[in-house]
């Protein structure tokens, strides 16, 4: 989970020779992939239809990934499975930058008990191992996709709590904020109307950031079996599924792997390319 | 660090690890209140209709008549003699249950930090000394590849390629055997060391890079010592100590890749267990895994911060500049 929040310092070390060419191509499977999301149903209208007396197929011209063992087209599944991977992860990175930056702003704002109590959570979510706490809990609770979303927003809620508490902590002793108190403003006007302009560009790149992991996650949780419920078209999900068919149609198992670590390498360099952007350091460049 | 000063620190870190340990053990207890129905309907279910003298049996167990705070007092008295009552789904004892299925997760685990660390730190040096050039990139190619490719993902494509295509190693089963299962085991063990394998390798490679920096690696080659004795004796032996403190976070890494691993490859050990019990909602051996986990991972989070003092005198002696 450490991992999620921190960016990886990779845009900085150039990959190849044009990290330009690598960024956009990056970009140009994200926004794929969101467009699959949204209008995925229309490109493929149904991906449930089976067709039991084919069954399990490789590729062929009818189906181009092949069927699974119901008989139903894995392109078709890949496709409108678009939309649990990115709903949840949007979801979750949101949810969480939300809570991070209410909790993060309470605490290095206005310090005291509240900064504390709110340091010895995060410390205490830390302490844990972040997926398997989510494995556990949601799987106790009897599982399902929107609950295993809202497991994940509260996992991941500290690491941007201690992220937006730090940037509050250093925006805090600047001038512009003092000018503001001596104007004789609430604490409350100084901190959302002040000080939290200046952390959008770190809430964006944190958010880009937390999407990989968030949708790594829920996928986990699908592919075990806690996330969606069964035959929703799901990448993870999809994995399990094709798990037992790699000796006939290796494609109802690869194809949805592929497009989640497609999907989050993509969304890792996005991310860090933003985040260096979207810095001071990367601004004064 | 002077004495006192030493005491003081393990003193405080050990409290704090056993208030950590409290705080999570209450959740891990509340877990049979939290299942879906009553408590007792989950912790009798499976056996059904159940007979009255069971239905006694249980709540004196788990004294389900009594408060929450005697509940949980009662609970965890046994839970620290390791005795947490028995599996909802198979009716055995759930210690046992675990130590059945404990010795395959060990071996893969171990086998998965035995690779991370042969090719981790090798690949890390490698990528520090040749900065820049076609090794550092790829490494750095595949740190990306590593942290966006969680191991049930790699597990299949590693099966479909070496297990499926080349033939070279069995799809699936444990093996019997030490050697039987250094074969059978082979597959897993990448896909989990492949989760383990970035940070390890990016560790390195920064502290190396760091290391390599200082004043004392231009003197001692400047004093004409062989390049390989500058870059172990005095690079990689600093380089080190960053890598031993992420030793908390390959583990953490690694637990949850256990049980990713094990489903992947139908491998019968505790990853499995758990996710087949959370399946159940057998909640006593969930409450028996998770407070193993995170005893575990709690205890390796001090270790490492005890022997990180101790690689580093700088640290123990209390002469770090800042």
């Amino acid at each position: 989970m450490s991992e999620a929040a921190a960016p990886l310092g990779l845009a900085e070390e150039r990959i190849g020779s044009g990290p330009g060419l690598l960024i956009g191509l990056c970009w140009g499977i994200v926004i794929g992939v969101m467009v699959l999301a949204a209008f995925g149903e229309w490109i493929a209208p149904n991906p449930s239809a089976q067709d039991l007396a084919t069954g399990v197929a490789g590729p062929s011209a009818a189906h181009w990934l092949g069927t699974d063992d119901l008989g139903r087209d894995v392109l078709a599944r890949l496709i409108v499975g678009a939309r649990t991977a990115v709903l949840g992860p949007v979801l979750i990175t949101l949810g969480s930058a939300l809570i991070g930056t209410l909790l993060g702003l309470l605490a290095g704002y206005v310090g005291g008990l509240s900064d504390s109590v709110i340091l010895r959570w995060a410390d205490l979510m830390f302490a844990l191992p972040g997926q398997l706490v989510a494995i556990v809990v949601v799987g106790v609770l009897g599982g399902g996709y929107f609950l295993a979303v809202a497991i994940l927003i509260v996992l991941s809620s500290p690491y941007d709590t201690r992220l937006i508490r730090a940037a509050t902590l250093e925006q805090r002793p600047r001038a512009y904020i003092e000018a503001a108190r001596v104007l004789g403003l609430p604490g409350r006007r100084v901190a959302m109307a002040h000080l939290l302009p200046n952390l959008v560009p770190l809430i964006i790149a944190s958010v880009f950031l937390g999407f990989a992991y968030a949708l790594l996650a829920l996928a986990a949780l699908s592919f075990l079996g806690l996330g969606v419920g069964a035959g929703t078209p799901d990448w993870g999900r999809m994995l399990a599924e094709g798990r037992t068919l790699l000796f006939k149609n290796p494609a109802a198992a690869l194809a949805p792997g592929a497009m989640l670590i497609l999907t989050a390498a993509s969304m890792n360099l996005v991310g860090d390319w933003l985040a260096e952007r979207l810095s001071d350091r990367g601004r004064a460049r | 660090m002077p004495n006192a000063q030493w005491r003081a620190f393990l003193g405080k870190r050990v409290l704090a690890l056993v208030v950590l340990l409290l705080v999570i053990s209450i959740g891990v207890f509340s877990l049979i209140h939290a299942a879906p129905g009553s408590a007792e309907q989950m912790l009798l279910s499976g056996r059904r209709p159940p007979s009255p003298e069971r239905v006694a049996a249980i709540q004196e167990r788990y004294r389900l008549n009594e408060s929450f705070l005697n509940q949980y007092g009662h609970w965890v008295t046994r839970a620290v003699r390791f005795d947490f009552g028995q599996s909802i789904r198979t009716g055995e004892d759930v210690a046992l249950a675990l130590r059945e299925r404990a010795a395959l997760t060990v071996f893969l685990g171990s086998y998965a930090f035995a690779l991370i660390m042969a090719f981790g730190v090798p690949l890390g040096v490698l990528a520090a000394v040749k900065r820049g050039r076609g090794i550092d990139r790829a490494t750095i190619a595949l740190s990306v590849v590593g942290v966006s490719a969680p191991a049930f993902v790699t597990g299949i494509f590693l099966l479909y390629v070496f297990a499926v295509i080349l033939g070279w190693f069995p799809a699936f089963g444990a093996g019997e055997g030490f050697f039987d299962q250094l074969r059978h085991l082979a597959l897993p063990a990448v896909a989990l060391a492949l989760t383990g394998l970035a940070p390890i390798i990016r560790y390195t490679r920064t502290g190396m890079l760091e290391a390599l920096d200082q004043d004392y690696i231009v003197f001692a080659s400047a004093r004409g010592l062989a390049r390989r004795k500058v870059l172990f004796a005095y690079g990689l032996r600093n380089a080190l100590i960053p890598v031993v403190t992420a030793g908390g976070l390959i583990l953490g890494v690694m637990l949850t890749g256990a049980v990713l691993v094990e489903v992947t490859f139908s491998l019968p050990g505790l990853g499995a267990l758990l996710i087949e019990s959370v399946n159940f909602q057998d909640v006593p051996v969930v409450q028996a895994l998770a407070m193993l986990t995170a005893a575990m991972v709690i205890t390796v989070n001090l270790l490492t911060d005890i022997l990180y003092l101790f690689i580093d005198p700088r640290i123990r002696f209390g002469k770090a500049a800042s």
